[in-house]
């Protein structure tokens, strides 16, 4: 059903125009429970600053594809974004250390995709020809989702 | 942009920083320049709170500055806490648990105490 096209400048200052239409295409299914409407602004959020931080690493004046598919029947949302930055490798990105560690306090960077990960219900990232995707589905509701990690490949 | 903040200096040296909006990538900038000028311009040690009940939204980037504020504070041998929390804006420190490392006070009271203590 409800499938919506989104292409912004990768910019910073579009990232938040870019999070209120993803939340607002979700809340067309009045059943998506508000809380996870807030779980899915944020970790879409995630998904276009990371591209438009590797937009910036690229020097590149890019765009960002977004794309939302309301899946009624699946009571969820499957938000993908793309870029085309170049590539990225997410298992490059260092594990951010335990809160207790003294090092902790280093890592002002790092923590987009931990939240992405722990705030959608899939995850997915894959490196494309241009760039890379991300893609998130969020249920509409804890009840509605599958169970913890049922089908919920890590990328 | 839905975004500003204020700052307010108390007579023994306290910072009170209020942050209202979203902050993210766009913004954080801005709250990243006022700690750092707060932190190396202002008093000595320095000792700020940030009141984030007008905080509608914020991302891993507001975390960043917020820790990063920390860690220049501390260096300094100051005291930076946070006050007031929507449950949306706390969840994130919650699942990232950089609130073990920055705890919010649930009122603005408790986290002066704190920053003076």
């Amino acid at each position: 059903m409800g499938e919506i096209e989104l292409e912004i400048p990768a910019r910073p200052e579009y990232v938040s125009l870019a999070r209120q239409v993803v939340a607002a295409a979700a809340a067309v299914e009045p059943r998506f429970r508000a809380e996870r409407i807030d779980d899915l602004r944020l970790a879409v959020s995630e998904a276009i600053t990371n591209a438009v931080e590797a937009h910036a690493e690229a020097l590149g004046e890019g765009r960002i594809w977004i794309r939302c598919h309301l899946e009624v029947a699946g009571d969820c949302i499957r938000v993908e974004v793309h870029d085309s930055a170049g590539g990225f490798d997410p298992d490059a990105v260092p594990s951010v250390p335990e809160p207790d560690d003294p090092s902790r306090l280093g890592f002002e960077h790092g923590l987009g995709i931990p939240i992405m990960r722990e705030l959608a219900d899939e995850t997915q990232i894959r490196a494309t020809d241009s760039g890379t995707m991300v893609e998130l589905v969020v249920y509409r509701s804890a009840s509605a989702a599958p169970g913890p990690d049922d089908g919920a490949p890590v990328a | 942009m839905d975004f500003d903040l204020d700052v307010a200096t108390h007579a023994d040296g306290v910072s009170v920083v209020t942050v209202l909006g979203e902050v993210d990538v766009a913004t954080a900038p801005a709250l990243r320049q006022e700690l750092l000028r707060l932190i190396t311009e202002g008093v000595s040690p320095p000792r700020v709170v940030v009141d984030m009940a007008g905080v509608d939204f914020l991302d891993s980037t507001g975390l960043g500055v917020l820790l990063g504020g920390l860690k220049r504070v501390r260096a300094k041998d100051g005291s930076l806490v946070l006050a007031r929390a929507e449950p949306q804006v706390r969840k994130v420190f919650e699942i990232t648990r950089v609130i073990e490392i920055l705890p919010i006070h649930d009122d603005l009271d408790a986290a002066l105490d704190a920053v003076r203590a």
